[in-house]
């Protein structure tokens, strides 16, 4: 129920200064705790993703094995970058809470372009993995590995997408700064796709097997 | 679990959504702030990077790195999805649910003899 259902029609619907949607009793928007709640149930999708991976670790029979073809320097600096997209996403939101509407789409499209340059790296690693003979079917790690990290593709992928339709919005003017909440959620996805490759980048390329 | 309720009852009296949000907002870091705890997160890094290829002890090396990489982690939910800042409830849900999956896939991974 809603604080103005409570209240009665005579309430405000539009209390909230930031014009976050109509005022919850719990004193967060729906959106807002919807993601949250989304974000809970994507702890669980990447930690069986995760899982599968350490319980098929060290259990393939035939190569390539993940000592034989991982580049570091490579991940490290693709990791580097998608963690300085965090950096820009939440520039971006600073922005808009202040009403700065330039900036906003620039640190949005900085976000987006830095995540397109994980993404191309990720590309640029299946290729090389596949050139060296591991594919999603040739080992349990192979299977693991193109799952696990695939998946984690996807969702930055989407995030572009999510960036990218802020950016135009705001380009059209319809991204006020009453709606910054928008940016909010769209930033707690891109942070959360962040933290699951801090996981990702320790448990499967720098721990080794 | 009754104190918790007890917590969000309270939490529910005392957060009003108007204020909160603006207060919320008043409280979080400036951009330089922001700058600054991207650079720390990239140091981090950087020396999780280091250690991977130094020859020290195995078991004390995959240690580190799993204490860096959940510094990493809270420092980034903390600060940039500005859970230290929001409202206790959004903490209490992500923290349970995080916590929640560690305990069911670590049980999961025991039981199947992965870390034996």
């Amino acid at each position: 129920m809603t604080v103005t259902e409570q209240a009665g029609p005579a309430a405000p619907e539009a209390a909230h200064g930031d014009g976050h949607g109509h005022v919850t009793n719990t004193g967060l928007s729906n959106e807002k705790l919807a993601m949250w709640t989304f974000l809970g149930s994507e702890c669980l999708l990447f930690g069986a993703l995760i899982s599968a991976y350490f319980l098929y670790r060290g259990k393939s029979t035939s190569g390539p094995t993940p000592e034989e073809i991982y580049d570091i320097p490579f991940t490290s600096v693709s990791s580097f970058v998608l963690l300085m997209s965090s950096l820009t996403m939440v520039l971006a939101l600073a922005a808009i809470q202040r009403g700065d509407h330039r900036r906003l789409r620039v640190w949005l499209m900085a976000t987006a372009l830095l995540g397109a340059t994980f993404i191309a790296g990720q590309v640029y690693e299946f290729t090389s993995f596949i050139r060296e003979g591991l594919t999603i079917k040739t080992n349990l790690f192979g299977s693991s590995f193109f799952v696990l990290t695939g998946f984690h593709g996807v969702h930055v992928t989407l995030g572009i997408v999510m960036l990218l339709s802020l950016w135009n919005l705001s380009l059209r003017g319809k991204l006020p700064r009453e709606k910054s909440e928008v940016v909010e959620i769209a930033g707690l996805y891109w942070h959360f796709v962040d933290v699951v490759w801090i996981v990702i980048f320790t448990v499967i390329y720098l721990i080794p097997t | 679990m009754s104190s918790g309720v007890a917590d969000t009852a309270k939490d529910l009296e005392t957060h009003d959504g108007h204020d909160g949000e603006h207060d919320a907002h008043a409280g979080h870091p400036t951009e330089a702030q922001y700058v600054k705890i991207a650079l720390f997160l990239a140091v981090v890094t950087g020396i999780e990077v280091g250690l991977y290829y130094t020859s020290f002890s195995e078991v004390a090396t995959n240690v580190t790195l799993l204490v860096l990489a959940g510094v990493k982690f809270v420092v980034v939910a903390a600060y940039f999805m500005h859970l230290k800042f929001d409202h206790p409830i959004v903490r209490r849900l992500f923290i349970t649910g995080f916590v929640l999956a560690c305990f069911c896939y670590v049980a999961y991974l025991v039981t199947l003899g992965v870390f034996l």
